[in-house]
């Protein structure tokens, strides 16, 4: 190695910055300052050129025909599944069912692997700072099955006790759901703990990863999870596509989800018998292109250094925390250790909604509001909260105009 | 600093949303609604008393939310009071064309003046449901929530 590349940065943030086209626009007339990262993130060049590319090139139904481009297209889908098996460290590609989303994958989960085996009275535990989406598709069950939601709570600071999520485990559980990184507190759970808990008592585990999978290197494997549930749009690719990850075992054992074409086996006017998974879960024309541009945006993200990405996101937030300190009226919720590039706060005397039109006019997007998170919410407090999220191209220098922004707020509302 | 910005929270908006008018409960209401904005957690509960001749004899509210929902609210009470129910649609009827830019004039010039505070909104579009949200409420209290239980 050369002294030059010793030295050289493990991460160029300008250079990242250069692959993202839309950061170089304006909001009126101001620098886009793009601060909603956990709610959706922007795309790199590269994604966009890959759905382009397949959909001027190879594009056409997969597994159907015969013809030469939907062999070409079902090539593209499988080598995304590929990908994202990957990027998950999955054994198996067959263990990767695509899906529309982080939702629908915990709606699946839901569906197909736990209705079945839910009776009255049994539980599912969850914590309180699940997005609604990990949340949501558990009250079906409570109110369809009679299932129980146990809720275990954080500390003040954001934190998750796994011995709190182990005390909530009893006999009667029969899934433990919970996010890997919270979208309002950032907090990173400790998977692979709460994972030996559970499984030390039978019990499977879902872990929602639509932010940990944007933030985290995951190793389904190392983690020994049962399923873990991601989106494409927070990862820098599309909307549209999202991943189960599930064991082979589970999925083998799971009725069908949606019922449709690609799904079965043999349809007869008496009889349907299905296809193994991950077909099976996957009926209906999939979202071909956007499974291209997932893998797409997969293969960005690991083609980058992810350490000094993570490096880089954890200065963000650090310096974030040292800048805001200089603000007295402003609560910052969420301090857990470890935790991702997210900040919440609370502004004395001003409304989240307010807070976040005024810093819109600067060029600064944040999000504001309960963050599909309204347990969480309550748990902390609060009707609504600012929230910035920080992606791998935000600079200090969007720390500084989200200062900057905040200074104003105070002024016209204070 | 942003001219529009200047006007959405001038003063006046200001003053209402920090010490709103009207604001509490009602004891002899004839008519109540809950408002909620889901989206972003804005909360309005509007509470009036309507007198023999259909008038809003008495008015208050209640409610947690953003600047432009508590004003809102706190104006529309001190527009509302002593009017007939046809006149406060009509103002209803402005007030929804005026925060989006639209032609007022067949409002009163006094009903104009009070209301203009609230012009600026037009320039912020994801924000006006946040003002007509006592508005609707108050509606829904004059049409579906007579509180003996009868429909109106």
């Amino acid at each position: 190695m050369t002294a030059a590349t010793k030295i050289a940065p493990a991460f160029d943030v300008e250079k990242i910055r250069a692959d993202f086209p839309i950061l170089s626009r304006q909001v009126y007339g101001k620098p886009l300052v793009y601060l909603d990262s956990g709610a959706s993130a922007q795309k790199p060049r590269r994604v966009l050129e890959a759905m382009t590319r397949f959909a001027e090139t190879d594009y056409a139904n997969v597994h159907r025909g015969v013809h030469y481009l939907s062999a070409a297209a079902t090539d593209a889908y499988e080598a995304a599944r590929r990908t994202v098996q990957k990027f998950l460290h999955a054994g198996r590609e067959d263990e990767i069912v695509f899906t529309k989303g982080g939702t629908e994958a915990i709606n699946l989960v839901s569906y197909s692997f736990l209705v079945p085996r839910i009776q009255p009275g049994d539980e599912i535990v969850l914590s309180v700072m699940e997005h609604h989406s990990n949340i949501v598709p558990w009250h079906f069950l409570r109110e369809r099955h009679g299932a129980v939601l146990k809720w275990v709570d954080v500390r003040d600071d954001g934190s998750l006790d796994v011995e709190a999520v182990d005390a909530a485990i009893g006999s009667k559980t029969k899934l433990v759901a919970i996010t890997h990184m919270s979208n309002v507190l950032g907090t990173v759970t400790p998977l692979r703990e709460i994972v030996v808990r559970a499984h030390a008592k039978n019990i499977p585990v879902l872990a929602d990863g639509c932010q940990g999978a944007v933030h985290e290197i995951i190793d389904v494997q190392a983690l020994d999870i049962d399923f873990y549930a991601l989106t494409g749009h927070k990862i820098y690719g599309p909307t549209g596509i999202g991943a189960l990850y599930a064991k082979r075992a589970h999925l083998k054992a799971m009725r069908p989800f949606n019922g449709g074409g690609e799904m079965i086996r043999e349809v007869s006017r008496d009889i349907v018998t299905y296809a193994d998974p991950p077909a099976r879960f996957e009926a209906g024309t999939p979202p071909i292109v956007e499974a291209v541009g997932l893998a797409a945006a997969m293969d960005y993200l690991m083609a980058l250094d992810r350490a000094a990405v993570k490096a880089h996101e954890h200065d963000l937030l650090t310096y974030a925390r040292e800048r805001l300190r200089d603000f007295n009226w402003l609560r910052v919720i969420g301090d857990a250790p470890g935790k991702g590039a997210i900040i919440s706060f609370e502004a004395e005397g001003m409304h989240a909604h307010d807070l976040a039109t005024i810093l819109d006019r600067e060029g600064v997007a944040v999000r504001a509001g309960h963050h599909c998170a309204q347990p969480l919410m309550e748990r902390f407090g609060v009707a609504s909260t600012s929230r910035a999220s920080f992606g791998l191209y935000n600079t200090r220098a969007d720390v500084d105009a989200l200062v900057a922004a905040l200074g104003k707020a105070r002024e016209i509302l204070g | 600093m942003d001219q529009s910005l200047r006007e959405l929270y001038q003063e006046v908006i200001l003053d209402h949303s920090r010490h709103p008018r009207h604001f509490g409960a009602l004891d002899n209401a004839t008519h109540k609604a809950d408002g909620h904005n889901p989206l972003c957690g804005d909360r309005v509960t509007i509470m009036l008393a309507l007198d023999a001749a259909g008038r809003v004899a008495d008015i208050k509210f209640q409610g947690k939310g953003c600047a432009i929902s508590q004003a809102s609210a706190s104006m529309m009470t001190e527009m509302l009071a002593g009017r007939t129910q046809a006149e406060a649609q009509k103002l209803m009827d402005g007030f929804l064309r005026l925060v989006k830019g639209e032609d007022v004039s067949d409002l009163s010039p006094d009903d104009r003046e009070y209301l203009d505070v609230m012009s600026g909104l037009s320039e912020f579009p994801m924000r006006v449901k946040c003002a007509t949200l006592a508005w609707h409420t108050f509606k829904n209290a004059v049409d579906e929530g007579a509180t003996d239980g009868s429909a109106a």
